[in-house]
């Protein structure tokens, strides 16, 4: 039996000890004398959140693959821990061996939300690692980060060695081959790091210089020495079927969010949502072949044993075998008394029909996301959802015995009026209307509930909207105060309920989304204040940020508030997605003018993701009209 | 046809709770391809009832789960092909089939037996080994249970079956039934009141032996461990 980090008195004193054990289904240990590589990969927040995410399970199998490297779990010790471990001094350590952080040669860390910034600098300081990265040196291990918050890492540039832009597939054994190779010849960290800075899609930021003009924009960001590449090209896996999956991914002892097996059935989105971040990053879509589909949904729910199975991608609606995904899944698991969820489909004829054999239909609601109460708002964030559509497909679902609706939208889109704001409580009083229309007296099973959300919009980088001021907190509140005044005057308010967010978060989110190299302070300030958590409402404290953006002179409506010119030159400016700036300028212009574009299916739009020679870009168009895709050319 | 698994659980996975252990026997009965039956209704579950929870922080030699199959291919396959499944500090002990009248193993818990030591550094600074007896011996053994915000006195000595000190630990046999069941720990705690002491948080490293049932022979009550209930298949 494995040795513990912590002690019986400590496991016994904390909340959920299985957060810290390891030893699970699947987890991966090898003998240490055999390797040549030890790698921690973090996800910084807490177990049951981590343990959910899929991008972590399929690098820990790809990585655990390779003969040469182990690879561990880190994650966040919730604050009853961390008390703990700071008191008395216990370093942190990874799941697998017990063994410290420190001692590893990568700490790999996936960023998946700006709000776990300041838990980034918890696993560095509770690990004994230098939070700066100039202060490291050769017994440190390299730290490299990942994910979606990767594509604007100058928040974080002072903290990493070096971000990792892009699909994890592709450059890790490179990435570990040349530290193999550095360490054989006895290079220094720093050798290492400019090295690596070759690389395609690693970035080392401490390679990198920024001058700002006199009113705090960039004015140039480059390079500090030659061979350093200007421009860092993300990564992506041009064949999504022939690559790593896990066919055995970790199983936790105890309830996590994602408790399941997760089938990700393609990447990136056709439909280029103009808020939407995910939409543009993971261009092009590419599609997984549906016959490794079937074969890893079976593997993976015999080797794990989960009575769950579910389908992950950003729009499976558009996944082009998804009926014969479906049936077979359906056959497969009713046999095996296996539940398939279904994330949020659009709502038609088949997926009612599907949802009918695989849910619960009192108990499963509708998800609608129209994300803008109006048709013209709707335009400007190239929504393709339209309120005919929504009626339909809530009659249907009417017809069909379900009852609850669920509706999400979001406040402070560009160019938002009152009128559009009021246009989310007649949408939600429409469907409501409906229902009683629909389902006659004697049918009904109580009344019909209609659940509308509100998040605040936040503009994100390599979105059309990256040039978009973003509401202040006053702003927000009022718009989410009309939201509910405006239900409330509608004739079937009884029947809708209103969720709003927090304001305070999506200010301090917006900071950090488009933020550059001087944001490092506030957090690093903010943490040293005591922030930590401050993606979990209980924990934050926006007192305490408000004090450190102050202490350290930072003006949060710059990052924020701020209209930016069409010139201006970005933080993540330097970093390429694949889509271009012109497309993107021309899609803010087409936003602003009410005009939609077509998705990548009906129309070429030209993004430049063509590039990659692969996915939706090369597939056979029906349309006369389509165009050959060109790339990074304008329309 | 119903089955009756014994288990062991050592090592970490004594800081797995009793529903995570459940949940993980659930995984397990799919890995190892074991044909256990569902119940009918919307959600079917697996038809499955472990005996006495095991508290957190205490390890067992005797664990015990029924399950219901509908096929199988003996009992010795059916143990290899779940320890082939088990992690770390859980095998499978013992597989047996059993009676149709039977009840099942929540239902028929009366017992358990457990071996207490104590945790380094956390040593008694009495003579445990030779009072022991002495505090047995007593008519009536008074705790006084906490609760929300009332405090019971309660009467120990009736639920201690055995008492004694096993391989330098004290061994103790207690009433495990849902009606009358105490913890090692109570009667530890009444041991060092008896002593005049404090019982420190964490002293205890308690193993649970074994699960026992009531069975009456010629009007005598004996204690059989659960697996004992069942034959072999
Ligand atoms: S459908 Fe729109 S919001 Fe959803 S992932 Fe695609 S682009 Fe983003
Ligand atoms: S190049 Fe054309 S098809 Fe490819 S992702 Fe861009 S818009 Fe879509």
């Amino acid at each position: 039996m494995n040795k513990l980090a912590l002690s019986d008195e400590i496991l016994l004193k904390v909340e959920k000890p299985a957060r810290y054990i390891g030893n699970e289904v699947n987890s991966v240990v090898k003998d240490k004398s055999k390797i040549d590589v030890r790698f921690a990969m973090c996800f910084p927040d807490v177990y049951e959140i981590g343990m959910s995410h899929l991008g972590i399970q399929i690098l820990y199998d790809m990585l655990n693959r390779f003969e040469d490297v182990w690879c561990e779990r880190v994650y966040s010790p919730w604050i009853d821990l961390d008390q703990i471990m700071r008191a008395q001094q216990i370093p942190l350590f990874a799941l697998e061996s017990q063994d410290p952080v420190k001692e590893f040669d990568f700490l790999g860390i996936t960023i998946q939300y700006e709000m776990c910034y300041t838990n980034i600098l918890q696993i560095l300081d509770l690990a004994g690692i230098p939070l700066m990265a100039e202060e490291r040196t050769d017994s440190d291990p390299i730290v490299i980060g990942g994910g979606p918050c990767a594509y604007n890492p100058e928040p974080l540039a002072d903290f990493f060695d070096l971000f990792y832009i892009g699909e994890g597939e592709t450059q890790y054994r490179e990435l570990i081959d040349l530290y193999k190779e550095n360490r054989a010849q006895s290079g220094s960290r720093r050798d290492f790091l400019r090295k690596a800075a070759k690389l395609p899609g690693i970035y080392a930021p401490s390679f990198y210089q920024v001058s700002y003009h006199a009113d705090g924009t960039i004015d140039r960001f480059y390079p500090t020495e030659e061979g350093i590449p200007a421009i860092i090209e993300k990564e992506l896996v041009s064949d999504v079927t022939d690559t790593y999956y896990p066919e055995k991914p970790v199983v936790p002892f105890i309830k996590v969010t994602q408790d399941r097996v997760v089938l990700e059935i393609q990447r990136g989105c056709i439909r280029g949502c103009r808020f939407c971040q995910a939409g543009q990053l993971y261009r092009p879509v590419r599609e997984r072949d549906v016959d490794m589909l079937k074969e890893y949904a079976v593997k993976m729910l015999k080797n794990t044993g989960h009575e769950e199975i579910s389908l992950s991608s950003l729009s499976s609606s558009d996944y082009s075998k998804l009926e014969e995904l479906v049936s077979f899944l359906m056959e497969t698991c009713t046999r095996e008394h296996v539940n398939i969820c279904l994330p949020s489909l659009r709502i038609d004829a088949f997926s009612l029909d599907v949802m009918n054999k695989v849910q619960d239909v009192k108990k499963s609601s509708l998800t609608f996301a129209p994300e803008a109460g109006s048709q013209r708002l709707r335009n400007v964030i190239n929504k393709g959802l339209t309120e005919e559509v929504i009626l339909e497909g809530a009659v249907e679902a009417f017809k069909g015995g379900w009852s609850r609706v669920k509706l999400y939208f979001m406040l402070g889109l560009p160019t938002e009026t009152e009128e559009d704001i009021r246009g989310i409580a007649e949408l939600s009083n429409k469907i409501a209307a409906a229902y009683y229309e629909t389902v006659p007296k004697q049918k009904r099973n109580g009344k019909c509930q209609i659940v509308a959300s509100t998040s605040f919009f936040i503009p994100k980088p390599f979105t059309p909207f990256q040039w978009a001021p973003q509401c202040t907190k006053e702003q927000f509140l009022d718009k989410a105060y009309l939201t509910r005044t405006a239900i409330m005057e509608q004739l079937n308010q009884k029947s809708i309920k209103y969720n709003w967010h927090e304001a305070d978060a999506s200010v301090l989110e917006g900071v950090f989304a488009r933020g550059d190299r001087r944001v490092a302070k506030v957090i690093l300030r903010a943490y040293q204040k005591g922030c930590l958590y401050d993606a979990w409402g209980e924990t934050f404290k926006n007192d305490v940020w408000l004090e450190a953006f102050k202490e350290c002179g930072l003006d949060i409506g710059f990052y924020t508030t701020r209209e930016r010119s069409l010139d201006e030159v970005f933080p993540w400016d330097f970093i390429s997605c694949g889509v271009s700036k012109e497309f993107l300028k021309r899609e803010w212009k087409r936003a602003l003018s009410e005009q939609v574009t077509p998705n990548c299916r009906m129309q070429c739009q030209g993004c430049g993701a063509a590039q990659y020679k692969c996915g939706v870009c090369f597939e056979k168009r029906n349309e006369s009209d389509s165009m050959t895709p060109t790339e990074g050319g304008a329309l | 046809m119903k089955v009756r698994i014994q288990f062991s659980k050592h090592g970490v996975m004594k800081f797995i709770g009793h529903l995570d252990i459940m949940r993980y026997f659930q995984k397990a009965m799919r890995r190892a391809d074991v044909d256990i039956a569902y119940s009918g209704g919307y959600s079917p579950h697996q038809i499955m009832s472990f005996a006495a929870p095991l508290g957190v922080g205490l390890e067992s030699d005797g664990e015990y789960l029924d399950i219901e199959v509908n096929s199988h291919n003996g009992a010795e396959h059916m143990k290899q092909a779940l320890n082939a499944v088990m992690v770390d500090g859980i095998r499978i002990l013992s597989v047996r089939m059993l009676p149709d009248q039977a009840k099942n193993a929540m239902a028929s818990v009366a017992a358990a037996g457990y071996l207490v030591r104590f945790r380094k550094g956390y040593e008694p600074d009495f003579d445990y080994q030779g009072t022991l007896q002495d505090f047995y011996g007593q008519d009536t053994i008074p705790f006084v249970k906490q609760t929300k915000n009332s405090e019971i006195e309660l009467n120990l000595k009736p639920a201690i079956y055995e008492l004694e000190i096993r391989d330098e630990a004290v061994y103790m046999l207690v009433d495990a039934s849902s009606a009358g069941n105490i913890k090692p720990s109570m009667v530890m705690e009444a041991f060092y009141r008896f002593r005049e002491k404090d019982l420190p948080e964490f002293a205890l490293q308690i193993t649970r032996t074994d699960t026992y049932t009531a069975i009456e022979e010629d009007g005598i009550k004996h204690f059989i461990p659960l697996r004992d209930v069942g034959i072999a298949f």
